[in-house]
């Protein structure tokens, strides 16, 4: 039995990890057509073209053998060990995030539990955790790249990413003390009998989408990579799949921030009006449920890159501005009133 | 210039409202803009770029590109050899040798027995185009200039009059008829105290 429990783990964790690299792939290419139509341009649509398939279905693939086959420069000057693991924790820290991620219906009388660790109770908790040790690889990358603009690209994510995590940790508190759980199966399974986050907590979506966006270093935050002052940022002096790494991790981290927040704020897998509940199971339901989250996240996707190609980069002092005092004074405020307004109801109804 | 110069004038940023303040309208409006964009180009065909090996992009009528050396109704090259254009060439990529011109020509002392333009030097300001007198050179339309040597990029008379022969139905000469006569043109002025 465990043994059987063991090997369908290993099998969700490639499926999970080869299904989210080709997603990568295609994203990069949905980006480059998003960024071209935004800005009045055709955008690739050559590759594939030769065999006959629309619309550059092939460029991921072109653009996976140009990252591969480039020459991997490093230069004499930096920490080598450093300089070689960041782009591996950048990568991995993307990665494992996704162990708690439901990609469907989970529990007891379900056909499979579409998450690969099931039912994890601090399943938030972790996600956070880990999505916070992201910032080692950039830092990391900085650091050891011995380059001033590199170095600056690091300290300014550092400082970025902590400032950050507080209205991002915050954001989710008023959605946590509502479904009572920090099991994201929960918080579904509350939306789906409630409802969906974002209209119960407008505020809270509103602070953790933005700070999510800080989180994986988009535009209108990408103050560590910002080209026109910092060469590159932290990854100045990456080339070729080391690069490709960090480029990887940064759309990793948009799939998992879309995840989340289709999990806490846009109800997972229930549409209103198709009678989907938690228990309900069955391959038809399932299959809905997995596409309908599927389909919801595609869409989180769409509306971050849309954003990246609409706003300009904010200036380093609004950026912490932002954070310290507009957003984290009302998360604040969103958690206290939550919590009132809960204790209220929780004491005076039931 | 003083800080208290009364031309100074000072300029104030615009007043943030509340709204403003807040990002999130301002936020919207340009989802607003970029979404019109991206809606244009995937569903209405809006874009301004074209697949530009099979559809040849058109450059408007006072693209400078490559030079052509402009000939008569006769053939002839019509410039005199003046190096005006060579004095007035910024990147000095001009290089002209004069010479006499035969005796069937009536109407020029000179014609230029070797024209050589370097188009990798050249930087397409156009200052050859206004100096010269008798408009004999002008810059074209054409923009895909390419080879595979620096040799092959310097352009001689011939090339520079083939280039003419090229493109002179798409883009005919600007003018045409020949400078009036230096009679007719220099009039003796009234003298205004009379
Ligand atoms: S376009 Fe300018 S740089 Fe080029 S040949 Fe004419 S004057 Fe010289
Ligand atoms: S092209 Fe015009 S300016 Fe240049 S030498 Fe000939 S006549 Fe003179």
């Amino acid at each position: 039995m465990t043994l059987w429990v063991l090997i369908g783990i290993v099998i969700k964790i490639l499926m999970i990890v080869g299904i989210t690299q080709g997603t990568v792939a295609y994203l990069i290419l949905v980006e480059r057509k998003i960024a071209a139509y935004a800005q009045d341009r055709i955008g690739p649509n050559r590759c594939g073209a030769q065999f006959g398939l629309p619309a550059a279905l092939l460029q991921p693939l072109a653009d996976g053998a140009k990252m591969l086959l480039k020459e991997d420069v490093v230069p004499k000057y930096v920490t080598k060990p450093l300089y070689i693991l960041a782009p591996w924790i950048a990568i991995v820290t993307a990665m494992i995030g996704f162990a708690v991620v439901p990609f469907g219906p989970v529990g007891p009388n379900q056909l499979i539990d579409f998450q690969i660790a099931p039912n994890v109770d601090m399943g938030l908790l972790y996600v956070l955790a880990v999505g916070s040790l992201a910032v080692y690889g950039v830092i990391l990358a900085g650091w050891a790249s011995n380059n001033k603009y590199a170095f600056i690209g690091g300290l300014r994510s550092s400082a970025q990413l902590i400032s950050y995590e507080l209205p991002l940790g915050m954001s989710i508190l008023g959605m946590l003390l509502l479904a009572g759980s920090l099991d994201m199966n929960q918080v579904i399974a509350w939306q789906s009998q409630n409802a969906w986050g974002v209209l119960v907590q407008p505020l809270g979506f509103i602070l953790f989408f933005t700070s999510a966006f800080a989180e994986t270093n988009r535009l209108p935050f990408d103050l560590p990579e910002s080209e026109q002052e910092l060469v590159g940022g932290f990854h100045t002096e990456y080339s070729a799949m080391k690069f490709g790494m960090f480029f990887l991790g940064e759309y990793l981290h948009i799939i998992t921030v879309s995840f989340i927040t289709v999990i806490l704020f846009w109800g997972g897998w229930h549409l209103p009006f198709l009678g989907l509940t938690p228990e309900s199971s069955g391959l038809i339901d399932t299959l809905l449920k997995v596409g309908i989250i599927t389909g919801k996240v595609f869409l989180a996707i769409l509306f971050i890159m849309w954003i990246r190609w609409t706003l300009p980069r904010f200036r380093y002092d609004q950026l912490m501005d932002l954070a310290w005092k507009s957003m984290i004074p009302l998360a604040l405020i969103n958690l206290v009133a939550t919590a009132g307004i809960v204790q209220l109801v929780r004491t005076y109804w039931n | 210039m003083r800080v208290d110069d009364p031309q100074l004038k000072k300029i104030e940023p615009p007043k943030m409202t509340l709204a403003d303040r807040f990002f999130l309208p301002q936020v919207a409006a340009g989802l607003v803009v970029t979404g019109k964009h991206i809606f244009g180009v995937a569903f209405q065909d809006t874009a301004i770029t074209v697949e530009y090996p099979e559809v040849q992009h058109v450059p408007s009528p006072v693209y400078r590109g490559v030079h052509r050396l402009n000939k008569d109704e006769e053939g002839r090259p019509k410039c005199v050899a003046c190096m005006l254009c060579a004095t007035a060439c910024p990147a000095h990529c001009i290089d002209i040798v004069g010479a006499t011109a035969p005796a069937s020509w009536p109407d020029r002392e000179k014609y230029p027995e070797s024209f050589v333009i370097d188009e990798l030097r050249c930087i397409y300001c156009g200052m050859c185009e206004e100096a010269c007198p008798v408009e004999a050179i002008e810059l074209t339309g054409l923009y895909d200039l390419t080879g595979l040597s620096r040799e092959e990029m310097i352009f001689d008379k011939t090339k520079l009059l083939s280039v003419f022969d090229v493109t002179r139905d798409a883009e005919p000469m600007r003018f045409t008829t020949p400078p009036p006569e230096a009679s007719s043109a220099t009039q003796a002025l009234e003298s205004p105290v009379s």
